[in-house]
């Protein structure tokens, strides 16, 4: 089956592009170009050449995809397994349903028919097994039917790429003379096992002929459609505020969920204008959740930001991210479960104040200091742990460096004394230098390096300063001082 | 990370009598407040990291925008990740403290802590006594750092003041800082004597002991300043 859209004209050739190696390459192409001789998989500048007037559009191949997983979902009007073959195909398993059409013939009509109204066009084909349809749908008559004991003669005369092989060994068939179905099926069995005993599914010509004569079994594993959960309120005239209708519709909402053995982790306010237009506002849990006096309380100070316009008549309350939740009591108490119970406060906080205000500090691989740390999301786990460089790191590291002027003994050597934020420091004790190269593969070129101290003034506070260049490096002039972090 | 209760216990020595000690109730996780001697000076946060509870949750670390300006952040590689710690950053100190509320609501929790600098209007007895209530209800360890802030009026059951004094001498180099010693000064207590102590912190050992003050005040004077050998 292959999808037209709503193409522009018919006698227009027209074809749909990808990238290739080596340029775009054609995806798909038009009934009109397909009479030109312009077929899928050869290059779009070659195309030009022979048509001059080609139309290229680029293919929306993710796009495709999703639009075939819908219609998966809508062809469950004819049968209840259906599940999606490969970017252009669709097997359903008409087992037992096709009497409630009026039999196979009748069915193939009314599916044809259905689709095209869709602006489908389709190639249908009915076979026992998924290999024989997928050969006769592509490469037999229009919609051919074909019975259980007709595969070896229906499926004889077509030619051997119908058996969902991949390119290579489509090549090494033709080599061998072996063009047709019916031409394999002649090659002794112990023959086929002994050339092809180590290749995959999609290379392995004897797999596949015994998955299309039905010697092998391939199931239909059907998807589910993912449920959805939406709640409204119609109002009978418009209002400006959602908040007195918010705990009703937070309670419908999670009485759906839970009915459903499903928590949810973002909700969708929506409210409709009256002028005809919709705003809304979404909100997000670090857990999924069902709890209505929860989702209620991530409202608080949320509702404000709607923009009411002359009032709306109409809200929505959608939950995204549905997933599996099963209640579990996890203590004989009843008392909450620990995970839960912060999940709930992160939510309130991330609520209340920003995902930019709650995070969770991670070490990273590196060894500038400010680098060497990052930020997740409150409640994950850090993507792989990474050791510590040293244990001589201070507890409280300052953002921006504060720059200090010092007084020492020798170039290279350790403060005497230093001043920073107008208090005179005089170095008791010191510890160092650690020195600390650039990243050259990260820094500009002509960062300095640094050389660390660790020094303890008369006071007894310990102070990690770092000394950045070195005189005379050539990367400009004296080196400055500057405070980093504070030791306990 | 934890910390070894001979503090403690040597409060609660001075407050009962032998014999009579093991009848105390258990000292319930309250509000402390702390006030830094000096801005520039991480002595009470690493006195926060040795008294948190050895348990592997989460802390929640609460900061306002002035002193994180002016204090920094906490260093990751400083302290060791022994546990995770959601770190919160705020601009107004109102915020501060409902966010340290709203995280005694959460009883899995190892320990809340907040950073507030000066002395703003929402930091008042009221808010100090909502906090309070709300760290012994759920039974959490809630400490109140108070950078550049003056001791008014507050409901913490503890108030200290830390600052650090010179370090040990290091084993292996004479020149360099040993082992970190912090003076405390529990100047208002509920639940034990206030009192003042001298402590050093074994990083190591992740533990806290008490120093006698040196008899001899010259050689306790000398401690740290000087840089002299013995010759000879």
């Amino acid at each position: 089956m292959e999808r037209q859209g709503n193409a522009p004209q018919d006698d227009i050739p027209l074809v749909l592009a990808s990238e290739g190696h080596h340029g775009p390459v054609i995806h798909a192409s038009n009934r009109i170009a397909r009479g030109m001789g312009i077929l899928p998989g050869s290059r779009v500048v070659d195309m030009r050449a022979i048509c001059p007037e080609l139309q290229v559009e680029y293919a929306d191949q993710a796009g495709d995809r999703a639009a075939l997983d819908r219609l998966v979902l809508w062809a469950r009007r004819w049968c209840p397994w259906t599940v999606r073959d490969g970017d252009n195909g669709m097997i359903l398993d008409t087992s037992g349903s096709d009497h409630l059409l009026g039999g196979e013939a009748a069915m193939l009509i009314e599916m044809e028919t259905q689709l095209s109204l869709l602006g489908l066009t389709s190639q249908l084909a009915v076979a026992p097994t998924w290999g024989s349809a997928w050969a006769l749908a592509r490469f037999g008559p229009v919609r051919s039917i074909c019975m259980a004991d007709e595969i070896p003669h229906k499926l004889g005369p077509l030619p051997v790429a119908g058996l969902r092989l991949d390119g290579d060994t489509l090549l090494l068939l033709q080599r061998l003379g072996l063009k047709t179905i019916g031409a394999l099926m002649d090659v002794p069995r112990l023959s086929l096992t002994r050339r092809f005993v180590k290749a995959a599914l999609a290379s392995n010509p004897l797999m596949r002929l015994d998955q299309a004569f039905g010697r092998l079994a391939e199931p239909v594993a059907s998807v589910d459609a993912k449920p959805r959960f939406m709640v409204q309120s119609r109002l009978a005239e418009p209002v400006f505020d959602p908040t007195p209708y918010l705990p009703q519709l937070c309670e419908d909402l999670c009485d759906a969920l839970q009915h459903a053995s499903m928590g949810c982790r973002r909700l969708h306010l929506t409210v409709y204008r009256t002028d005809g237009d919709v705003s809304h506002v979404d909100i997000a849990m670090s857990a999924s959740t069902q709890d209505p006096i929860h989702l209620h309380s991530l409202f608080r100070d949320k509702v404000e930001r709607i923009n009411p316009g002359f009032g709306f008549d109409l809200i929505t309350l959608a939950a995204g991210g549905v997933e599996p939740m099963h209640v579990v009591q996890k203590r004989l108490d009843g008392d909450v479960e620990d995970g839960l119970d912060l999940s709930l406060l992160v939510d309130r906080l991330t609520a209340k104040f920003g995902t930019q205000a709650v995070s969770r500090p991670t070490l990273r691989a590196s060894h500038v200091p400010e680098r060497a740390e990052g930020r997740v999301a409150a409640l994950s786990t850090p993507p792989q742990p990474v050791e510590a460089a040293s244990h001589n790191r201070p507890i409280r590291l300052l953002d921006i460096p504060e720059e200090v002027r010092v007084l020492y003994a020798v170039p290279e050597g350790p403060p005497a004394q230093f001043v920073w934020r107008k208090q005179t420091h005089r170095v008791t004790r010191y510890a160092g230098p650690e020195r600390i190269a650039p990243e050259w593969w990260r820094d500009r070129p002509g960062t300095r390096l640094r050389d660390y101290f660790k020094v303890e003034d008369q006071t007894g506070r310990r102070i990690w300063l770092y000394r950045e260049g070195l005189h005379d490096d050539g990367r400009g002039g004296d080196p400055r001082w500057f405070v980093h972090g504070m030791f306990a | 990370m934890g910390i070894n209760v001979t503090c403690m216990q040597s409060l609660s020595l001075q407050k009962y009598k032998f014999g009579q000690w093991h009848q105390r109730a258990p000292i319930k996780h309250t509000l402390s407040e702390i006030f830094p001697e000096t801005v520039t000076d991480a002595a009470a946060i690493g006195y926060i990291l040795a008294r948190l509870p050895r348990i592997n949750a989460p802390v929640l670390w609460v900061q306002d925008r002035v002193s994180y300006r002016e204090t920094g952040r906490l260093c990751l590689a400083g302290i060791g990740i022994q546990r995770p710690i959601i770190a919160v950053h705020l601009s107004r100190p109102a915020d501060v403290l409902w966010a340290l509320e709203d995280g005694l609501r959460c009883r899995t929790l190892a320990a809340v802590i907040g950073e507030i600098w000066g002395d703003p209007a929402a930091l008042n007895f009221t808010a100090t006594k909502r906090l309070a209530m709300r760290a012994e209800a759920a039974d959490v360890p809630c400490w109140l750092v108070r950078h550049a802030a003056t001791p008014n009026l507050s409901a913490a059951r503890n108030r200290w003041r830390i600052g650090s004094i010179p370090s040990t001498a290091h084993v292996y180099d004479t020149h360099a800082p040993g082992e970190s010693r912090w003076s405390l000064n529990l100047f208002r207590s509920r639940q034990a004597k206030p009192g003042k102590w001298t402590v050093t912190y074994d990083r190591t050992a992740d533990r806290l002991d008490h120093i006698t003050p040196l008899r001899d005040g010259a050689m306790a004077a000398r401690d740290g300043t000087t840089r002299q050998r013995a010759t000879g």
